[in-house]
């Protein structure tokens, strides 16, 4: 069996079984499992509305399963892409709010600041990486919360004055557009999408078509290959996370300049940047795949938002279907080993 | 040889197929009851959307469900799409979503619990004018939005006025959870209370930047009995449950000190129950109530009756039952002085004679007489 058709089959089986076991679990726990599956379709495609909002929610998926996959494909866990998703967010609503420019520069001055923000945050773990060896896990955990703190610290102290939330961002550095909230009946459909887009088109020839890319990715196969072939291990490292980080602070600007137009102090993590994992766990770490993963990460839940009162289904057990998807992805070696078991019978 | 194995795929992929368009199908029936039902609705039904800590978060989210459930009970109304229903937020993201999922099913009156959905819910009663809608400590200025808030600095007043009496140590502490206009209100009235009923009494004030974390609570709490400090008022929703702990723990191992703590929002006693030297004791005092039920059943009537405040702040303070405090704990020394003091004060609060402070600022000035 090709190894393209193994990587998509995996993927694939691995939706299937988490359906098929959140069947049995709802089945057996006495709710209908057709009223439910129904309800999370409708909620997610059942109405123009419910469309934009998963297209909305699909937005900071893609980028936030870049930032992971990028940095996966070097060798690297970015587990910090939740922070760098709350920075690049606080910095794009900051930029929006102190400045008054025309859009054409604003916009863009606020993106690119979201940008920054989430690649310097990057950057610090990534150099502590290459220059003393510490693990990226570690540290980015960490500066996962220290983003959270400092966020909210900067939020009441800085922007505001002991202030929940920033005031809204004017029109001239919102992503957001009247037309595509009216074609999608009010739902908070924003142009982050586009930007999403060609961000899964700037990874996939960054990494595939030129020199730099190919570096990083021998790098990620073996560092001591890498290193020997006279390619700078360590400025590939750091690079990689700086580029991870970009990806993740564009996401934050999606939430800063699209979804929400302000940011509010956080009590816990948002989860974006956690379900980037699983984004790109489950799109087998290509631009392609993240895309498509990230489609099924926010059907699921925008349209796991309906269940409750379409079908009666309490919110826990649709946690547990989604959690089950991602198990059965996270154990997709299982699968792989099941697939490559029947494929050697056959040659025998 | 390969080709069994792309037979084995295609299979596979064959019974994906069969699966999905057995889904496929089942989607466009229900699709179809579903809408035939929603023409069919006449009267007055009413929704909420939680915030991300739900409908058993002991607290806030808890007590407005019950008070829609009550309203639900006494009106003969059935939980569902006809009746009441609640939609809990998995993240702040949701909270626009779900409030939409409500209006749109053709809920009458649509609750927002809490102030982070005031931005959300101020841009959909601008596109959804025909649903009513109230948001629980926010302000909104549309017509078809009704404000409501708390005086959460009178209910907290009164424990501080408990917590000023029952301390032998003179050391008091209160526990936040984040900073915010609502959280400063408790802040501020707990240490009004206190300064009333004991002008010696130092309060210690931390706040855990979280509402959720209950090990952050406890870490705070800790540091609050281990320097002397005899009453904790945490006013930090499941971070709270901390403090509970910690006191247990310490009554638990030495029930002769005392570790005394107030609850906040709903009745919290019994978070408090524990077995020292023998015996059951409860170390909650009292809790300094908010009563979001009141305050969510009081709306519903009005909405359903024609006469709903739209565009208007409603305001609920011990005068209204809004807010209040929790029978006191039997347990506590010299109860009857206590719970003379704190009606005293009530009757005070109530004839407008006293004017709890609600900030900080307001605070500085305060006296007590």
């Amino acid at each position: 069996m090709s190894k393209r058709l193994r990587n998509i089959l995996v993927p694939i089986i691995a939706i299937l079984l988490g359906i098929i076991v959140g069947t049995i679990i709802m089945v057996a726990s006495g709710y209908d499992a057709v009223a439910a599956y129904t309800a999370l379709w409708n909620g997610a495609f059942g109405n123009i509305y419910y469309t934009g909002e998963v297209v909305r929610q699909v937005t900071p998926y893609i980028l936030a399963g870049l930032a992971v996959a990028f940095a996966f494909r070097v060798g690297l866990f970015n587990i910090g892409v939740e922070g760098q998703f709350m920075v690049g967010w606080l910095a794009s609503v900051w930029v929006g709010l102190a400045f008054h420019l025309p859009k054409f520069i604003h916009l863009p001055l606020a993106i690119l600041a979201s940008i920054i923000a989430g690649a310097l945050w990057a950057f610090i773990p990534g150099l502590l990486k290459a220059r003393f060896r510490i693990h990226e896990v570690i540290v980015t955990i960490m500066m996962n919360y220290v983003a959270l703190y400092v966020t909210n610290y900067i939020i009441q102290h800085v922007i505001t004055n002991n202030a929940d939330r920033t005031p809204s961002i004017p029109d001239s550095a919102s992503l957001r557009s009247p037309w595509l909230a009216s074609i999608t009946d009010f739902s908070r459909l924003h142009w982050g999408i586009v930007l999403a887009i060609i961000c899964c088109f700037i990874m996939w020839f960054l990494l595939e078509k030129t020199t730099r890319g190919f570096e990083l990715r021998a790098v990620g196969f073996n560092q001591h290959a890498a290193h020997y072939a006279g390619m700078s291990v360590n400025k590939n490292i750091i690079l990689s996370m700086v580029i991870s980080g970009a990806f993740a602070g564009l996401a934050g600007a999606m939430e800063g300049l699209g979804t929400f137009g302000y940011v509010a102090t956080k009590a816990a993590f948002t989860g974006v940047g956690f379900n980037g994992i699983a984004v790109a766990l489950l799109g087998a770490n290509t631009a392609l795949g993240v895309f498509f993963a990230a489609l099924l990460f926010g059907a699921l839940e925008v349209g796991a938002l309906n269940m409750p009162l379409a079908a009666g289904v309490p919110n826990e057990l649709v946690d547990i279907i989604i959690a089950l998807i991602v198990f059965f992805v996270a154990s997709s070696y299982l699968i792989r080993w099941f697939i490559e078991r029947i494929s050697k019978k056959g040659v025998k | 040889m390969k080709k069994r194995k792309l037979g084995l795929a295609l299979s596979l992929v064959l019974a994906a197929g069969t699966l999905l368009g057995a889904c496929g199908k089942t989607t466009d029936n229900n699709n179809a009851t579903n809408k035939g039902t929603k023409n069919a609705k006449p009267s007055f039904t009413v929704g909420m959307v939680t915030d991300v800590g739900g409908i058993d978060d002991k607290s806030f989210n808890q007590s407005a469900w019950k008070g829609l459930q009550e309203f639900g009970a006494d009106n003969n109304m059935q939980k569902g799409t006809k009746g009441f229903d609640y939609l809990q937020s998995q993240s702040d993201a949701d909270y626009s979503t779900n409030l939409n999922t409500l209006s749109r099913q053709g809920f009458s009156l649509v609750y927002g619990i809490g102030f982070m959905m005031q931005q959300a819910v101020d841009d959909i009663a601008k596109q959804q004018t025909k649903t009513k809608f109230a948001i629980i400590d926010a302000e909104v200025k549309e017509p078809n939005v009704a404000s409501v808030l708390f005086k959460e600095n009178e209910g907290s007043f009164l424990a501080g006025v408990v917590a000023g009496m029952v301390t032998k140590t003179n050391k008091i502490g209160f526990i936040g959870g984040m900073e915010s206009a609502v959280i400063e209100r408790f802040e501020a009235g707990f240490r009004a209370g206190v300064q009333a009923a004991n002008p010696k009494a130092t309060v210690d004030v931390q706040y855990a930047a979280s509402f959720t974390s209950a090990e952050k609570g406890q870490a705070i709490a800790s540091k609050m009995y281990s320097s002397g400090e005899d009453v904790i008022f945490a006013a930090a929703g499941g971070t709270g449950t901390g403090m509970f702990k910690e006191a247990r723990d310490r009554k638990a191992k030495d029930p002769s000190k005392d570790f005394w703590t107030i609850g906040v929002d709903s009745d919290q006693t019994a978070e408090g129950v524990v077995t020292a030297g023998g015996k059951q004791v409860n170390v909650v005092l009292t809790s300094s109530m908010k009563r979001v039920d009141n305050a969510v059943k009081d709306i519903s009537t009005k909405a359903m009756k024609g006469n709903f405040p739209g565009g208007q702040t409603t305001t609920y303070g011990l005068a209204e039952d809004g807010v209040g405090l929790a029978p006191l704990n039997d347990g506590m020394p010299n109860k009857d002085a206590i719970q003379k003091a704190v009606s005293d004060w009530q009757d005070k609060i109530k004839s407008g004679s006293v004017k709890v402070p609600a900030t900080r600022a307001e605070l500085k000035t305060f006296s007590a007489k």
